[in-house]
């Protein structure tokens, strides 16, 4: 892989804020044209560490690089190639979408600001809108906005904080399509979200708590990589099961979904025997079950810690 | 080329804050409204009530003797304008009662047998006791009592008492008064107050820009787009020097027709150098906004900046008054200079050339200021 098709490499990355580290040695690499899922827990680095790529903070220690730029020392570069859409709101309340838009054209040195203003209106359904002020609009709309914004000065890199908190389904949804066809034009995204099922639109994803990096690859990569056996218990009295279950070595990881309980295990020979210990004779049903994402993170959750 | 073609990228980004900051401005109707009233209603507030030589001052007149040369004196401080005789004191308790309780400014006191004394060439003293816990409302009025008192005795002291009046000095002493010979508070005050409501708008104006930003949080967009500080700041001040402009276009017509102040200079003078304090002010305003953290802090500098430039410009008190520390401070601030050419031009008639030292000096302090709101400014969230 050369280094043409890196969109993103870090390289211990570090930052701290009023001594407690909240990015800690972080290394994360993304490909050209991929969408990268950015999870982790509240408070878990990820805003930090998109800062960081976009030039916004400086980190502590560590190196790293946007579309080759160096995030230290070639942050004018960076963001004229990177559309940054911020977690909270940040265009202008009182503007209207248009000069919205309008603005940020002129800021990027757009040749002819107002019409790609209007065709980044028309690209986002947003023509119909285009005078209400800002501030006005929903929050689904407010997103639509921030990232018409985004993507106006044709950025190669879109990095995204949660960009679809707050955000009805059916307008998350159709911010994804977004995204995918962005993606399918040669853009590449980095998003960060706390959503499961938004993960699992992403090529690639990495996981961080604490600060640090606990999993990165594609779903299938981190899940096969985690070497986790999953049950999947069904029937009466799960929750008295899984309290019992906690309390059992070799069980890692023990969550309820909907009806039925996940039980998991790293080592598998182990949790065969628990199977049988607790199963036979049992009115609950055990059935072998893949580890889903959420499984592996609730593991990963559990061991960080654990180790605290 | 190359050069060439960042210079018009840089332009194209100044003007694209420009026209952010103009729709905002034209958005905020209360603030709209502020650009001419505020200068509007304090020109007039001030232009109309301020007076530095009052007259008519509330008087008390307690008489021990009733004679012809005592009336006359009466009669010749009736005739300064300064004095209104509203009461008499029966004695000297009295007097001072109505001087603790604010009732009059003056006690006139003619002791008894002073025109009988006056006759004998005893020098009797006329006793004027003034509450002069203001200088500046007592000062008129205690040196036109000397004048007063000796019109006044002339005419009385004639025939065999002439002896008794003073002899004539043997010279001549010719006071010109320019530029505002009669006076006038006004003349002087109101091209003052085009400085203090200049001064206090525009500090404002910018003093909220960045903050303002930070608080709503756009700021973070801001930075993360390839915008310089250096075109930030352009982009936020150039608005309010149109806006400055028109205030200044308002208190000047207000000035001239309703205050009858001239313009003796040329507006070719004024205008320009005006624009520059203005620019000075923005400046100075844009500072602060980049140190302080919140708006509250940025309006707290804005007063501790807005105090020593009304207090020691010279704007209330004469400048040269000051002990020179002081002048040394005072030459610090902008204000300071543009007085001296707002009076100068409007009242005097000066040119670019005899203003140069001021001029220079408003240059280089908005010069200094935009430099520190450069290096100030924030480009991370570090």
């Amino acid at each position: 892989m050369s280094g043409a098709d890196i969109a993103i490499e870090a390289e211990g990355l570090t930052k701290s804020f009023g001594g407690r580290k909240v990015v800690d040695n972080l290394t994360m690499r993304v490909e050209r044209g991929r969408i990268h899922g950015f999870l982790g827990p509240n408070g878990s680095g990820k805003s930090t560490t998109i800062r960081m790529l976009c030039g916004l903070l400086t980190p502590d220690s560590g190196r790293g690089a946007c579309l080759g730029y160096d995030i230290r020392t070639q942050q004018s570069e960076i963001k004229r190639k990177v559309g940054y859409m911020t977690q909270r709101f940040s265009l202008y309340a009182d503007l209207s979408i248009r000069e919205n838009l309008e603005f940020v054209a002129r800021i990027y040195g757009l040749a002819r600001p107002v019409e790609a203003a209007r065709e980044a209106l028309l690209r986002l359904g947003l023509e119909k809108r285009a005078e209400q002020l800002a501030g006005e609009l929903s929050g689904g709309w407010k997103q639509r906005l921030a990232l018409a914004a985004c993507i106006l000065p044709q950025p190669d890199l879109l990095l995204l904080d949660e960009p679809t908190a707050g955000v009805d389904p059916k307008a998350r949804r159709d911010f994804w399509d977004e995204i995918h066809s962005l993606a399918a034009n040669g853009l590449t995204v980095l998003v960060s979200t706390h959503y499961m099922d938004e993960a699992e639109r992403c090529h690639e994803i990495a996981y961080i708590a604490d600060g640090r990096l606990l999993a990165q690859g594609t779903i299938a990569e981190i899940v096969s990589r985690s070497g986790l056996a999953t049950y999947v218990v069904t029937g009466p009295d799960l929750e008295a099961l899984a309290a019992r279950l906690k309390a059992t070595k070799g069980v890692d990881m023990v969550a309820p979904f909907g009806m039925a309980l996940h039980v998991a295990g790293r080592d598998a020979a182990r949790l065969s025997e628990i199977e049988r210990e607790f199963g036979e004779g049992a009115p609950q049903q055990w059935t072998r079950g893949e580890p889903s994402l959420e499984d592996v993170f609730i593991d990963l959750m559990t061991h960080l810690e654990a180790r605290r | 080329m190359i050069l060439a073609r960042q210079a018009r990228a840089s332009l194209a980004r100044i003007h694209a804050m420009f026209v952010k900051e103009l729709i905002q401005l034209r958005r905020d109707r209360v603030t709209l409204a502020m650009i001419v009233g505020i200068p509007l209603i304090q020109l007039l507030l001030f232009g109309f009530a301020i007076n530095a030589d009052p007259k008519h001052l509330a008087t008390a007149l307690l008489v021990q003797d009733d004679g012809p040369l005592a009336r006359s004196f009466v009669a010749a401080l009736r005739a300064t304008d300064y004095f209104d005789i509203i009461t008499a004191a029966a004695d000297e308790k009295d007097a001072e009662g109505l001087i603790l309780s604010n009732r009059v400014q003056f006690v006139i006191e003619i002791p008894p047998d002073f025109g009988r004394r006056v006759i004998r060439g005893e020098k009797p003293p006329l006793l004027i006791v003034a509450d002069a816990t203001d200088p500046t409302a007592t000062g008129g009025a205690v040196s036109a009592v000397t004048a007063a008192a000796s019109s006044a005795l002339d005419r009385e002291l004639t025939g065999p008492l002439a002896r008794l009046a003073p002899a004539p000095a043997p010279f001549e002493v010719r006071v010109h008064r320019r530029y505002n010979p009669a006076g006038e508070t006004r003349r002087n005050i109101v091209p003052g107050l085009i400085g203090t409501i200049l001064t206090m708008t525009m500090l404002i104006y910018t003093a909220l820009s960045v903050t303002r930003e930070i608080e709503r949080g756009t700021m973070e967009a801001l930075l993360a787009m390839p915008v310089r500080p250096t075109e930030i700041m352009l982009g936020k001040i150039a608005p309010y020097v149109a806006v400055g402009g028109v205030q200044m276009g308002i208190i000047l017509l207000v000035a001239t027709t309703l205050f009858g102040v001239p313009i003796v200079g040329s507006l070719l003078v004024l205008g320009p150098l005006t624009l520059l304090f203005i620019t000075a002010n923005l400046s100075v305003g844009y500072t602060f906004s980049t140190i302080a953290i919140n708006q509250l802090q940025a309006i707290q500098m804005t007063f501790f900046f807005f105090l020593p430039n009304m207090l020691l410009s010279g704007f209330f008190f004469p400048f040269r008054g000051m002990p020179l520390w002081a002048q040394y401070f005072g030459e610090a601030l902008p204000l300071t200079h543009y007085l001296r050419i707002v009076r100068s031009v409007m009242l005097k008639g000066s040119s670019f050339g005899e203003l140069a030292a001021d001029s220079l000096a408003l240059g280089v302090f908005t010069i200094v200021a935009m430099a520190v709101a450069v290096m100030r400014f924030r480009q991370t969230l570090d």
